[in-house]
């Protein structure tokens, strides 16, 4: 891996040597771990590895349970009350995986969010932002049909109305609904379909995962003041840095562990919390439940596709431009994938050359209002669709986009930023004070 | 540390709307107090047995209990022949092998029962939402559970008495139930079911029984999962306060303190 210069594998011994002329894995596996890594990372950088554990426990519980699983209309919803109540440890499992998704997604967006406050997304980091972004689209698709296997009724109905969403599409939405479900309804095609994309999209992600992880270590990480490591020779580089094991190994795995004291709760003494009662009614194509609601990590998305109704003078002016092709429907649709391209195009909206939210004192209210937002969002999707809702969803999802399209090109030019710190070396010792005995004071 | 669990309250806070809202639960549900709620909650086997019998002398008479599997009774101390016994005594399933009905074995479910359209009721203690706290907060489950229990309590003891006619079926007002009207009428009455431990059978009893005993049939294993989760989260914390230490000793010498080489 090029980038921050530090040391690398050497195979000392004959077996090692015959091994690295063929193979050179020990190598590939010391250099990743032993990265070095910017010795002032604050606890904000432990998510990388709540996520990558999310994926291992979504996949290990998820490959237990398709073995008791089956995807077929008129045997899930028993199938998986077998396993709650025949299977040993089934519960656990299946509360484990049900929950784990929720973990992930608390996970997710505190990375997101880490990331648009230190500035990860800017150059040279554009790559690992759109594969991360990718990752997200992935896993909020592979959640998606997940909650569509158990066959409850709000798996039934959330997979009515989500793929319904395509249905909007001038011209070819209703032909494409039907290709994505398999037949002009929810039925056994559609849970087919989504088991077997249910079961390959987290290794797809996997995959991705890794060209996240190769991107980041190529640039080396961002870190809390957005300076980058001195990359002149070792010596300097390694008064910024310091490898990965043991330093960050094992700060991420006392995080982890904390982080799942609390999942741990959840799982075993309110494991139905986050989920809906409907769901533990088998799914029934002729009741309506009284209200739809997308699981949690959706609503923020879920407020901005309904906030955009026929009554909003933008949705009426567009639909006049384009002769009535982009209906309220369609907007909405357009609107909720237009808030998730936003914030992949970050890294090219943002004209700021100071990474670092720290160093951007206008910047950072804007930031703040953006996570009140993304609160309010969530809030407002799981409310009824009436006002005074209506208007704050729309208040709502206008500060979204305007945040990525005003704020952020504007801010880079108005704003005059805080000094920042000469190096990483200089802000660690300035939190830390400097490590050498004969040193003098930090500052 | 304080930040994240911060955060973390602020999410459990911004999600719980959601599950408050899909129940739609409009009537008013009375908040009992069951043995079985919290992490230290058990269940009270004397008041299981008892909703067992209700079930069995009121509720089976419409409603069924397809994934319930009979042997699970013993979980609620009875033993094998007991147990063998009270399936033989009760139900008759269809035997596909016989091309016949025959008496009920343990290994056998308690049958559905789709005569008169009545809800199966294994999950109706997990299928419906108790008072979730003001403006959906959903603070009430965060503490005492999702509240399926109260609501099937609130709603056997939730009839005023008062009926209507509406297109040919006979509607009873229900306090408990969404909309105010319910298709079934009152199915308990004071004294209906004689207790062998001698227990009070007023309705509200029997309510608060006969939901104690489908909060079981809904979730056999709810004392088994809790210890898992005290049997985790004590081994985390461990874990969590060794990894703190570890961590603690190998950043000193990069923090401020006389690295010793």
């Amino acid at each position: 891996m090029s980038g921050i210069p530090h040391d690398h594998y050497e195979p000392k011994t004959g077996g090692e040597k015959w091994l690295n002329s063929r193979l050179p894995i020990v190598g590939l596996i010391y250099d990743t771990i032993m990265i070095p890594t910017p010795k002032n990372l604050n606890w904000w950088w432990i998510w990388g590895i709540v996520l990558a554990f999310c994926l291992a426990l979504q996949i290990v519980t998820g490959i237990v349970l398709v073995m008791h699983y089956t995807p077929h209309v008129d045997l899930a919803f028993a199938s998986v009350e077998h396993i709650m109540r025949n299977v040993n440890g089934g519960y656990m499992l299946r509360y484990l995986h049900q929950n784990g998704a929720s973990l992930f997604f608390v996970a997710v967006y505190i990375h997101i969010f880490r990331g648009l406050y230190y500035g990860s997304y800017k150059a040279p980091r554009e790559i690992t932002w759109i594969i991360g972004m990718l990752i997200y689209l992935m896993m909020m698709g592979t959640a998606f049909m997940g909650y569509v296997l158990p066959w409850g009724q709000m798996s039934f109905w959330g997979a009515t109305v989500i793929t319904g969403l395509f249905g909007a599409i001038p011209f070819v939405g209703e032909a494409i609904q039907t290709w994505l479900l398999g037949g002009p309804a929810v039925d056994n095609a559609t849970l087919n379909r989504f088991f077997s994309l249910h079961y390959l999209l987290p290794f797809v992600i996997a995959a991705l995962v890794i060209v996240h992880i190769w991107a980041f270590h190529t640039t080396g990480n961002n870190n809390p003041t957005g300076v980058e490591v001195r990359r002149g020779s070792k010596a300097e580089a390694e008064k910024d840095t310091l490898p990965f094991w043991p330093y960050f190994v094992i700060k991420d795995l006392f995080a982890l562990a904390v982080i799942l004291v609390v999942f741990w709760a959840i799982v075993g003494f309110m494991p139905n919390y986050l989920g809906h009662p409907d769901n533990y009614i088998e799914a029934n194509p002729l009741v309506t439940p009284a209200h739809i609601v997308p699981e949690w990590y959706f609503l923020p998305f879920y407020a901005i596709l309904r906030a955009f109704t026929g009554e909003v003078w933008v949705v009426q002016f567009a639909s006049f431009i384009t002769g009535g092709i982009i209906d309220a429907k369609f907007f909405g649709v357009l609107a909720m994938f237009g808030a998730i391209l936003a914030m992949a195009l970050a890294p090219w909206l943002d004209t700021s050359n100071v990474r670092s939210g720290q160093y951007r004192p206008m910047f950072k209210w804007w930031f703040y209002l953006l996570i009140i937002d993304f609160f309010a969002l969530m809030w407002l999707g799981a409310m009824p669709a009436e006002e005074p809702y209506a208007t704050f969803s729309l208040i709502a999802s206008a500060y979204w986009f305007a945040y990525f399209f005003v704020i952020l090109p504007v801010l880079g030019v108005i704003e005059k930023p805080l000094p920042q710190p000469e190096t990483i070396e200089d802000d660690f010792n300035a939190h830390y004070g400097k490590a050498d005995a004969e040193a003098t004071p930090a500052e | 540390m304080f930040k994240k669990l911060a955060i973390g309250a602020a999410f459990a806070l911004a999600l719980s709307p959601a599950a408050s809202f899909a129940a739609g639960a409009e009537g008013h549900i009375e908040d009992f107090d069951f043995s079985f709620e919290g992490p230290f909650g058990t269940w009270d086997q004397n008041q299981l047995q008892r909703g067992l019998q209700i079930y069995t002398e009121v509720c089976a008479a419409c409603h069924g209990l397809q994934y319930v599997p009979l042997r699970d009774l013993e979980a609620l101390g009875y033993s094998e022949e007991q147990v063998i016994v009270y399936a033989a005594d009760n139900f008759e399933v269809f035997d596909p092998e016989l091309d016949d009905f025959r008496p009920a074995i343990p290994t056998d479910h308690f049958p559905a029962n789709t005569a008169v359209g009545a809800p199966d009721l294994s999950l109706m203690a997990k299928a419906r939402a108790g008072f979730h706290g003001p403006y959906g907060l959903g603070i009430n489950q965060l503490v005492k559970g999702m509240g399926g229990a109260e609501y099937i309590a609130s709603l056997l003891d939730g009839y005023t008495g008062k009926e209507k006619e509406e297109a040919g079926t006979i509607l009873y007002e229900n306090t408990a139930f969404p909309g105010g009207w319910i298709s079934m009428g009152p199915p308990l009455s004071d004294e209906q079911v004689e207790f062998a431990d001698g227990h009070s059978n007023s309705v509200e009893h029997m309510s608060e029984d006969v939901a104690a005993f489908l909060m079981w049939a809904a979730e056999p294993k709810m004392m088994d999962r809790k210890n898992a989760g005290f049997v985790g989260v004590i081994f985390l914390s461990v874990l969590s306060v060794l990894l703190y230490l570890v961590n603690k000793r190998i950043w000193a010498p990069h923090k401020g303190k006389a690295r010793k080489d």
